[in-house]
């Protein structure tokens, strides 16, 4: 039998998914073995964890043991030369670049907080505010160690088992736990990143400029208020960046130094951030946000619109980590994010259906963020050649049914559209409806890879369960 | 649903009031585990709930709680089963007839194992498990034969005051990680240890009582007793000084 002391309360990132699992920290490739080995002895699943920042029931799964390998964090091998690493798979995001960046090398795509690790970041195949130019960071990862359930140990890269690793990068850690992986970092040359912000009208006019501008600009991003309606439906801020070149910044090097990268301790000089999310509960509900969201349009929309300014690389990529702790103030419900992503083509008209149901539902969302999007040839990519828009919501209890219902009705014209979806963000969505959207045997394939890896069905997750086994 | 009862373990579920409480758990869309000694009776119990839900919302174990041993991997496993564990209500019992000038330990040895010694063995790793996760409730049935030392069953009455001992025990223990234990004290209820049994009053049936039971285990009481008229008359008992209470034919 497993250890009953070690059985913990396992939260999705956005609190609204939990269960109760037997949590083990491993600090060695042999621990997990062992781990693998003992929970196929007893009957017990298994659910691969990193920091847990999946949104959703990508990384829980009731009564399993969660193999947490947080633990597993060192950076194995590290060339300033060629801007390759070597990491173990808890290495995260912040780790990574903290590493590299005084040699003059950035992680090619970074997502919204730095906490996810870089196992996490492949099991999910994350993309940041760079998709169109730099793809997902599976497109960055020149080879992985997978450590198979019966203890068999496999090395792929895109010449070696190619339809292997790319079922494993974005496989959301069905196929073997992920034991060391190799990335190739993209080169920089001031800490600095030159932005520009504009603001757009309507919904229209926000893809319209965010796709004129991706081409020019590595990053760019939208965000828009939910809360607008009518002609104004869709209105928000867009914001370009690039990297700034040791031309524009005399102190490039300096600049490089990763202790000049950390967030401010404070908000507005005074407001410790630890306290910032209690202060924030209060207007974290439908009149609150509507009021945030108009003020950060007006905002935009006047005196910053057309602003460009310099920010630090940090400042500008991890937005999510302003506010730690942030998500609490959505307590006791949590939240839950939707992230779909739609061909070009049928975007607006997407994006538009989602914005008034919600509206029609009463249930607006509280942030929405668009990006612009390129396909990959990952087994269960999300991405197209496209737009993707995320939408957060508050949960309560007396309208978690109904979010739920929203939830399925927000996907269907995205599958009508030949769109897809974005499960590191997903806890709601039905699985008859992810499945749709492949359609050229996929899933099946991907079955095949598991049955030849993990043919007694050891790993497991809520997630892969709800969207991949009709 | 009851509460947040999704998942629920009840431990004494072929007869009585442990039965009802599982049926109730079943019929009002959670997730529930029967455990008791006789396998066929769990069987007939669990049919009928899965039936009238229309889908699987009871499954059996067959287990003699005096066989202590098997317990934790058997707890382990269920919950597993179950998919999560929110209750777990000890409702294990035996009260066998023991005459007024009988003197038999064995007897009273075997209500100490069952009515005490098996909840322990179930209620120590439940609220372990509780106490990590921060949440859940344990349920047990008690008596209001616990609360006096009666000559009719001293052996009784001892497994049931030391079962009142062990809950609040527990319930200090664990109350600060958010676990609750509810005791509850049954005056007479229609079962199979009751029928027959002269003296009777008050008779409620069990399936009365378990409405009861799981409407203060969702509430989180400490103590209740079913039905709650009881609790003025057992204030009463308590009071009656020894040297009364011996002459008491009770």
């Amino acid at each position: 039998m497993l250890d009953g002391g070690r059985i913990r309360w396992v939260e999705g990132w956005g609190m609204a998914v939990a269960a109760a699992g037997y949590v083990e920290r491993p600090t060695a490739i042999d621990e997990i073995a062992g781990i693998l080995e003992a929970a196929r002895e007893t009957g017990f699943p298994v659910v691969a964890r990193g920091s847990g920042c999946s949104y959703g029931d990508a990384a829980l799964l009731p009564e399993a043991v969660v193999l947490d390998c947080s633990s597993m964090r060192r950076v194995l091998a590290w060339d300033a030369e060629t801007g390759v690493v070597d990491v173990e798979p808890g290495v995260t995001v912040e780790q990574l670049w903290r590493h590299t960046l005084a040699d003059g090398w950035w992680p090619p795509v970074v997502t919204g907080t730095m906490a996810p690790t870089i196992g996490g970041c492949l099991a999910m195949n994350v993309h940041g505010k760079n998709n169109w130019t730099r793809g997902t960071i599976g497109d960055h990862c020149l080879e992985l160690d997978l450590l198979l359930p019966d203890g068999g140990k496999l090395t792929m890269s895109r010449e070696r088992d190619p339809e292997l690793f790319r079922a494993v990068i974005g496989g959301f850690g069905q196929l073997g736990v992920i034991t060391r992986a190799r990335l190739r970092l993209k080169r920089v040359q001031s800490g600095l990143i030159h932005a520009k912000a504009v603001a757009a009208r309507n919904l229209g006019e926000l893809l319209r400029q965010l796709d004129e501008a991706k081409d020019d600009w590595e990053y760019v991003v939208g965000w828009l208020d939910a809360f607008a309606g009518g002609s104004r439906l869709g209105r928000g801020l867009l914001h370009f960046a690039r990297h700034v070149t040791a031309d524009e910044d005399p102190e490039a090097l300096a600049s490089l130094d990763p202790t000049g990268q950390d967030l401010p301790a404070t908000i507005l000089g005074i407001i410790p951030k630890s306290v910032m999310w209690r202060l924030m509960k209060p207007s974290t509900n439908r009149l609150g946000m509507r009021a945030i969201n108009l003020a950060k349009y007006v905002h935009g929309a006047t005196i910053a619109d057309g602003a460009e300014y310099r920010q630090s690389l940090a400042a500008f990529s991890f937005l999510l980590d302003y506010v730690p702790n942030w998500k609490r103030a959505y307590l006791p419900g949590g939240l839950i994010q939707h992230q779909s992503f739609v061909p070009a083509a049928a975007a607006e008209n997407v994006f538009a259906r989602q914005l008034e149901l919600c509206r029609r539902r009463h249930m607006p969302s509280f942030l929405g963020v668009l990006k612009r999007h390129r396909p990959d040839d990952f087994l269960l990519s999300h991405a197209v050649d496209g737009f993707s828009l995320a939408l957060d919501f508050p949960v309560t209890a007396s309208r978690r049914a109904e979010l739920w219902q929203l939830v399925a009705e927000l996907a269907e014209p995205v599958v009508a559209a030949g769109g897809r979806f974005y499960a590191a963000k997903d806890a709601a969505l039905p699985g008859e409806l992810y499945r749709a959207t492949f359609h050229n045997g996929e899933l099946e394939r991907f079955q095949a890879l598991k049955h030849r890896c993990d043919p007694d069905r050891v790993l497991r997750s809520a997630l892969a369960e709800r969207l991949l086994e009709g | 649903m009851v509460g947040d009862f999704r998942h629920a373990l009840v431990i004494g579920a072929s007869s009585g009031i442990g039965e009802a409480v599982a049926r109730r758990l079943g019929a009002d869309g959670g997730r529930v585990a029967l455990v008791a000694r006789r396998g066929e009776e769990l069987a007939r119990i669990a049919v009928e709930i899965n039936a009238a839900a229309g889908e699987t919302r009871a499954i059996i174990r067959a287990h003699d709680v005096r066989d202590t041993a098997e317990v934790p991997e058997l707890f382990q496993r269920i919950a597993r089963d179950l998919g999560g564990l929110d209750l777990v209500v000890y409702a294990a019992g035996v009260m066998p007839k023991v005459a007024f000038d009988e003197f038999d330990p064995a007897k009273d040895l075997d209500m100490l194992a069952v009515n005490l010694g098996g909840a322990m063995a179930w209620l120590d790793p439940a609220a372990e498990r509780f106490s990590r996760l921060g949440r859940g409730t344990i349920v047990g049935i008690g008596s209001v034969a616990g609360d006096r030392g009666r000559s009719g069953n001293p052996g009784y009455g001892t497994s049931k005051a030391g079962l009142h001992a062990y809950l609040e025990g527990l319930r200090n223990r664990v109350a600060r990680e958010g676990v609750r234990v509810v005791t509850i004290k049954p005056g007479f209820v229609e079962t199979a240890m009751t029928r027959g049994a002269d003296g009777l009053f008050w008779l409620i049936s069990a399936d009365r009582a378990a409405e009861i039971i799981l409407r203060k285990a969702k509430r989180g009481v400490v103590c209740a007793y079913v039905p709650a008229r009881w609790r003025l008359v057992m204030w009463v008992i308590r009071a009656i000084p020894s040297v009364l209470f011996r002459r008491l034919k009770v």
